[in-house]
């Protein structure tokens, strides 16, 4: 009895310390609600993760240990430089590829359960199923986090890239599939080609949901694919009957999920829509037919730092583009240069803009802009009737004033900063392309804009020249 | 066993809803890629499976992939986290409320 007796002891002993852990895991994440706390924790939950990891090592019967240590150096190895050395314009496409690698872990956990319980003959048929659903949605969102990654890396191209109308098709079909040869293992079959097909078909539509969605909305395709991986390790903690693993997955499944819903709000779309894709990659024309009469007024950094330098509020409008020029440092030069001047600036941030939900705000903290000078769209919407000069580094969409009039926009009806509201509005953009998603912008053709064209830091570089010169 | 891990799962749920709607816009970035980190929890997955006795040299090579990938996405994901959280920490003077 007494062998036996300790290890029920250690059994509660690991169920206590996985306790531990999920408690770490929400008391962490509890502290990300604030700026202050974000750092304590999130270092708490990475030591809920320590205690997690460490209570399972105890697990009696675990072996194998040289080839667990194996997998954990080569993660680490993988993982620590990875993370020390990306530069924060990277970080959306950093957490695609992380997002990434959890999805495969899930879809290969579930790969070899089925190989070695014959197919989940041995096993209670739920754990068939939760096995299964994570081996679908883990693969979706192994491939899918990958495409993402190629995109905003620029392997692949950023426009939308789809077979046309028969893609929702096709992509039903394969999930049909994958559906289909899950279902057939559930009932009995244990055929390892079936659960090939159902990796493989899943495999396949994870491309298939990815490539057609253009730039602008990867906001949203990578807090759902985030939400996915968090919601297929839920199902993998019921399929091996491990708390922590049902409790942390299905926390970030739900947190995913809430992004997911507030980043779609914000661009005034629906999820599904989003996800059929194909958003943007129509050259739109909008109000067509007047491209003949619409004239673009060029400035010069010069004058653009002479406006700018009699002004009582800037306020500059960042977007992708400031990202791609790594311009956050020169920007918050100019903000500097300016405030000595007098002149009041704020920075007016979109909640889509850039690449990921908050992507502007974490640039622009790297570079220490003042908590205080990031407004939020709401809080600055107002303001722009009051602004002197709206300085816009790389952002296209969000300003298009489109948006609120043209019934015929793609856009119709996307919340934006007002800036064409501002007394002037100077735009900083490499050339007249228009933007990620191609849609047209009269914004750039208004009598108040002024473009500047050229790479966004150096021209942001010239302006400040040109101000310290005044 | 099935009906306990179910409660479980729906009131982690509500944890998390509740847990991450506070959290302002401008905390998005390093919310998503902390809760990233913390799905790398499927390393425990891979880790049993592995641990517990798995055959075969093609089981424990895909074992020991999916043990390396939980690792680079919890290791990866808090990292990258913690750089980006120390930048909204390091404002220089005045931060009056959070």
């Amino acid at each position: 009895m007494t062998p036996l007796a300790s290890v029920f002891q250690d059994r509660d002993f690991i169920s206590v310390l996985y306790i531990v852990s999920f408690c770490l895991f929400i008391y962490g994440l509890l502290g990300l609600t604030g700026p202050k706390t974000a750092v304590r924790g999130n270092r708490i939950a990475a030591v809920g993760m320590a205690f997690a990891v460490g209570a399972t090592l105890l697990i009696p019967g675990i072996g194998n240990w040289g080839l667990i240590l194996l997998g954990i150096v080569l993660g680490t190895a993988v993982g620590v430089p990875a993370a020390r050395n990306v530069r924060m314009t990277a970080i959306p496409q950093m957490v695609a590829l992380f997002n990434g690698v959890g999805g495969g872990a899930v879809a290969l956990i579930a790969w070899v359960e089925f190989r070695t319980s014959s197919g989940f003959g041995d096993d209670p048929t739920y754990v068939a199923i939760f096995s299964l659903f994570a081996a679908i949605v883990g693969s979706v969102s192994f491939w899918g986090s990958n495409i993402a990654f190629a995109k905003l890396q620029e392997i692949l191209p950023g426009r939308p890239i789809s077979i046309g109308r028969a893609q929702q098709a096709v992509n039903l079909a394969l999930l049909a599939i994958a559906v289909a040869c899950a279902t057939a293992i559930v009932a009995g079959a244990d055929a390892g080609l079936l659960m090939i097909g159902v990796l493989l078909a899943a495999a396949v539509l994870g491309n298939f949901v990815v490539l057609p969605i253009g730039g602008a909305d990867m906001p949203v395709v990578i807090s759902l694919l985030n939400a996915l991986t968090g919601l297929s390790a839920a199902a993998t903690g019921i399929a091996l009957n491990n708390t922590p693993l049902i409790v942390a997955g299905m926390i970030v499944g739900a947190s995913g999920s809430i992004l997911t819903n507030l980043m779609a709000q914000a661009m005034n779309r629906s999820i599904p829509s989003i996800v059929a894709g194909g958003f943007g990659g129509v050259v739109t024309t909008g109000a067509s037919g007047d491209d003949g009469d619409r004239t673009v007024r060029s400035t010069s950094a010069a004058d653009a730092a002479v406006q700018m330098a009699y002004a009582s509020q800037v306020v500059i409008v960042p977007g992708y583009g400031m990202a791609v020029a790594q311009a956050q440092h020169a920007v918050r030069e100019l903000a500097k240069l300016l405030e000595t001047k007098g002149v009041e600036v704020k920075f007016a941030i979109h909640p889509v803009a850039g690449r990921m939900p908050g992507h502007m705000n974490v640039l622009l903290a790297e570079a220490d802009v003042p908590y205080e000078q990031l407004k939020e769209m709401d809080d600055i919407n107002g303001e722009f009737n009051r602004t002197d000069v709206s300085l816009i580094i790389g952002a296209n969409d969000v300003t298009n004033p489109d948006a609120r009039t043209n019934a015929d926009s793609p856009i119709y009806g996307m919340p934006i900063l007002n800036v064409d509201e501002s007394r002037s509005v100077i735009v900083l953009k490499r050339s007249m392309n228009s933007g990620f998603a191609g849609i047209d912008n009269p914004l750039f053709y208004g009598e108040k804009t002024a473009m500047l064209f050229g790479d966004a830091k150096a021209s942001v570089g010239e302006i400040a020249e040109e101000l310290k010169a005044l | 066993m099935l009906v306990t891990n179910l409660a479980i799962l729906a009131l982690a749920g509500f944890a998390g809803y509740l847990t991450i709607s506070k959290v302002p816009n401008t905390l998005h970035t390093p919310l998503m890629s902390g809760t990233n980190a913390v799905h790398g929890i499927v390393v425990l997955g891979a880790i049993i499976v592995l641990g517990l006795g798995a055959d075969g040299a093609l089981n424990k090579a895909l074992l020991v992939i999916a043990v390396m990938f939980g690792t680079i996405n919890v290791v990866g994901g808090f990292l990258v986290t913690d750089r980006m959280l120390e930048m909204f920490k390091s404002k220089p003077k005045e931060e009056v409320e959070a």
